[in-house]
């Protein structure tokens, strides 16, 4: 195979400018600054801060309360991720089946990803308003009286709920994708191997999609650590009271309302920590276990 | 095209307002009262000629204080900046980012008297000098709301005392309403609770001696026989609570369900907007008797102030006092108060107020300024702790706890005290 090559050595680099850029001073500079705060106490106004060395740290450690809301946080994110991943595959599985009207079906599927953050907590907030929203009648059918914003419990279910709807159709749109790009031939011989549908899917289709559904995990991971924030924060309007958050609304509450830069710096360092961690888990497994063909 | 018309823009504004000398004002109104904050300041724009003010909406409270630091980091501060209540302590721990008011109107050359304002307003937000930091703004004070028609159905006064509450109470369950709810725990529970009962809320004088040392006295027997009994009334269906969100509980009262709720004295004009069913009145906030042994204190304001950020030219700092001066005078603070309902700051104000009727048209809108002047004791002049919207924060999701019955009030009560206190240490830090 030939191999393609710059003549000269500044030139990629020169084409790469651009980017690195954008990179440096929207993701490492405010990095290295949160970094750098981390390690202070400093006034809001920026009078004076003292070096407190790792206090920062150690306080949210030593707290009962981040410790819960991490707690939380895996939680959710394992709900949300796997609940988000299963039902969109399961509805991915059956629309790959649909022979008519597919078009249309698929494209309702896919209709909720263009609900904005903010809008798709909104609607959460109406279907679960404590007085007149209609799932909350509904559960009321089952003698459950689900109070949303002030029950604990049930506020961190409506959250799930509308996170997983709100991921879903992204996910559909990847496993169909998947799916539709499994050679014709490989399932018609598995088709001849196998009668049961469900034994063809777990031990022929399920692997073949491993990369795609392995790619999803991650994405839909961060997904539930950090872009639930702005559903997250319409839920509990600005003021958590006993409700669940996560750790990146808990960067938000103690940085921009509390105005704690130290304390909030070092609530981001350990989550890009978290990040990095996952970061190298994906690459790590995508060179060992995935493979695509 | 676009350069052109700068240009021509630019010109214009030259030649006619050569002289004038523009400053801004960043503030949390939105909706309605943003609109009454914009016809305060045309109002003074028109009223001279050397002065233009701007004022610039900018979200919540906390955005805008949040906005105002990080601008302020940058040398872009606005020149007024509306900051609420429990973000003052910040402000005013932060010496050199802002003029105290009293100071900038004395500069110059406008006459300043803190006598002139009502009692209540005062103080809260001034240093433990007595000097006042920041111009009270939008003034407010928690009062009780009741639905004149639950409380005729079920036969009972409205109650001046809890221990009055605890009487009527199970009448009005009986008639099918939720006797009682509240919208803000920490303001209406505990802030106020303490200058209600002239109880000391944080050592130092309530904080106002200086960031160091200043401890939170939330584990006290009062507070944890108060919120035994609000717990007690919840599960005998005697008090609903509905979470921290505030319409969340108001709704219950506006839609008939609640007979009574405790809300803001400047909830008066949304309430009378609104055209409810029923008719209704407020009074003051109830107080223990037990506690007080007597009459109840007077209560301290809520809401929000306007400070004067520092980093502007002499120019620009004497419209700011220019504009301090017009927006404190009789006919504007009438103004704000009649179509805001938040109280007005000076006694020249609520006299203009009481000559032209308007308590007699509309009683309710008097209670809020009456509490705010009734006796006043050493602790009932308000609080300052630093990082209190962060306490706020816990205060609320202690007592949830509590009132849901995932903790006991000890245990809530004394998680508030220790990270409270562990936040007010870490302030006194950042201050020194």
């Amino acid at each position: 195979m030939k191999r393609a090559g710059f003549d000269s050595r500044w030139l990629p680099v020169f084409l790469l400018m651009p980017q690195l850029a954008i990179i440096l001073v929207f993701f490492y500079w405010p990095a290295w600054q949160a970094l750098q705060s981390s390690f202070y106490l400093e006034d809001p106004f920026g009078f004076g801060s003292t070096f407190v060395g790792f206090e920062n740290y150690l306080r949210l450690f030593r707290s009962s309360e981040y410790l819960r809301t991490a707690g939380f946080t895996v939680v959710f994110t394992v709900l949300v991720t796997f609940f988000a991943l299963s039902i969109a595959l399961l509805l991915a599985v059956k629309a790959d089946k649909v022979l008519h009207g597919a078009r249309t079906y698929r494209t309702l599927l896919m209709w909720v990803y263009a609900v904005a953050p903010p809008v798709a907590g909104f609607i959460t907030l109406i279907v679960f308003n404590q007085r007149w929203g209609p799932l909350t009648e509904f559960f009321a059918l089952f003698g459950w009286d689900f109070r949303v914003r002030l029950d604990y419990t049930d506020t961190a279910i409506a959250m799930v709920i509308a996170s997983v709807w709100k991921q879903i159709p992204v996910n559909f749109i990847f496993f169909l994708s998947g799916l539709q790009s499994i050679p014709r031939a490989v399932r018609e011989a598995a088709l001849i191997d196998n009668r049961s549908a469900s034994a063809r899917f777990w031990t022929v289709t399920f692997p073949l999609l491993a990369p795609t559904g392995f790619f999803l995990l991650i994405i839909n991971t961060t997904y539930a650590l950090f872009d639930t924030f702005g559903l997250i924060d319409t839920i509990l309007r600005n003021n958590p009271g006993d409700n669940p958050i996560t750790l990146v609304y808990k960067v938000y509450v103690d940085g921009f309302r509390g105005q704690d830069i130290g304390g909030s710096s070092a609530q981001s360092v350990v989550l890009m920590v978290l990040v990095l961690a996952l970061t190298i888990f994906q690459f790590r497994m995508v060179d060992r276990r995935i493979h695509y063909t | 095209m676009y350069k052109l018309a700068l240009t021509a823009t630019f010109a214009l504004t030259a030649s006619t307002a050569m002289a004038q000398t523009e400053i801004t004002w960043w503030h949390g109104m939105g909706g309605h009262l943003g609109d009454v904050v914009n016809q305060i300041a045309a109002g003074f724009n028109e009223s001279q000629d050397d002065y233009t003010i701007t004022p610039v909406f900018r979200g919540s409270y906390e955005e805008t204080l949040t906005g105002a630091i990080a601008a302020f980091r940058a040398g872009e501060q606005p020149n007024i900046v509306q900051v609420f209540d429990a973000g003052a302590a910040t402000v005013i721990g932060a010496q050199g980012a802002t003029i105290p008011v009293q100071t900038l109107l004395e500069d110059n050359g406008v006459d300043f008297d803190i006598e002139d304002y009502i009692s209540g307003v005062r103080y809260f937000y001034a240093d433990s000098d007595g000097t006042m930091i920041g111009m009270p703004f939008n003034s407010s004070s928690p009062v009780m709301y009741y639905n004149a028609d639950a409380l005729e159905e079920a036969g009972v006064e409205a109650p001046e005392t809890y221990e009055d509450f605890e009487e009527i109470a199970p009448a009005l369950k009986e008639a099918g309403y939720i006797p009682m709810v509240q919208t803000h725990l920490p303001w209406e529970f505990v802030e106020n609770f303490h200058s209600r009962h002239n109880l000391p809320f944080a050592t130092n004088d309530n904080g106002y001696d200086g960031a160091e040392g200043t401890e939170i006295l939330i584990n006290s027997d009062e507070m944890a026989m108060h919120f035994t009994k609000v717990k007690e009334w919840l599960d005998n269906d005697l008090f609903g609570f509905f979470g921290t969100g505030w319409d969340d509980n108001q709704a219950q009262f506006i839609n008939g369900n609640a007979a009574m709720y405790i809300g803001s004295s400047g909830d008066f004009g949304g309430l009378t907007a609104q055209d409810l069913p029923f008719e209704w009145a407020n009074t003051y906030l109830p107080y223990w008797e037990s506690i007080t042994g007597g009459e109840g204190y007077q209560t301290f304001i809520g809401g929000a102030s306007l400070f004067a950020m520092s980093g502007h030219s002499d120019e620009e700092n004497a419209a700011t006092a220019a504009f301090f001066e017009y927006l404190t005078s009789p006919e504007v603070q009438y103004m704000w108060h009649r179509e805001t309902g938040y109280v007005p700051i000076t006694n020249a104000a609520y006299e203009m107020a009481q000559e032209d009727g308007h308590y007699d048209r509309f009683p309710a809108a008097e209670t809020g300024i009456k509490q705010l002047q009734l006796q006043s004791g050493e602790n009932t002049h308000g609080y300052r702790m630093g990082f209190y919207v962060q306490i706020r924060d816990i205060e609320n999701r202690e007592i949830a706890r509590f009132l849901n019955g995932d903790t006991s009030i000890e245990d809530a009560l004394a998680t508030i005290e220790t990270e409270g206190n562990e936040l007010l240490g870490r302030f006194a830090q950042t201050v020194q």
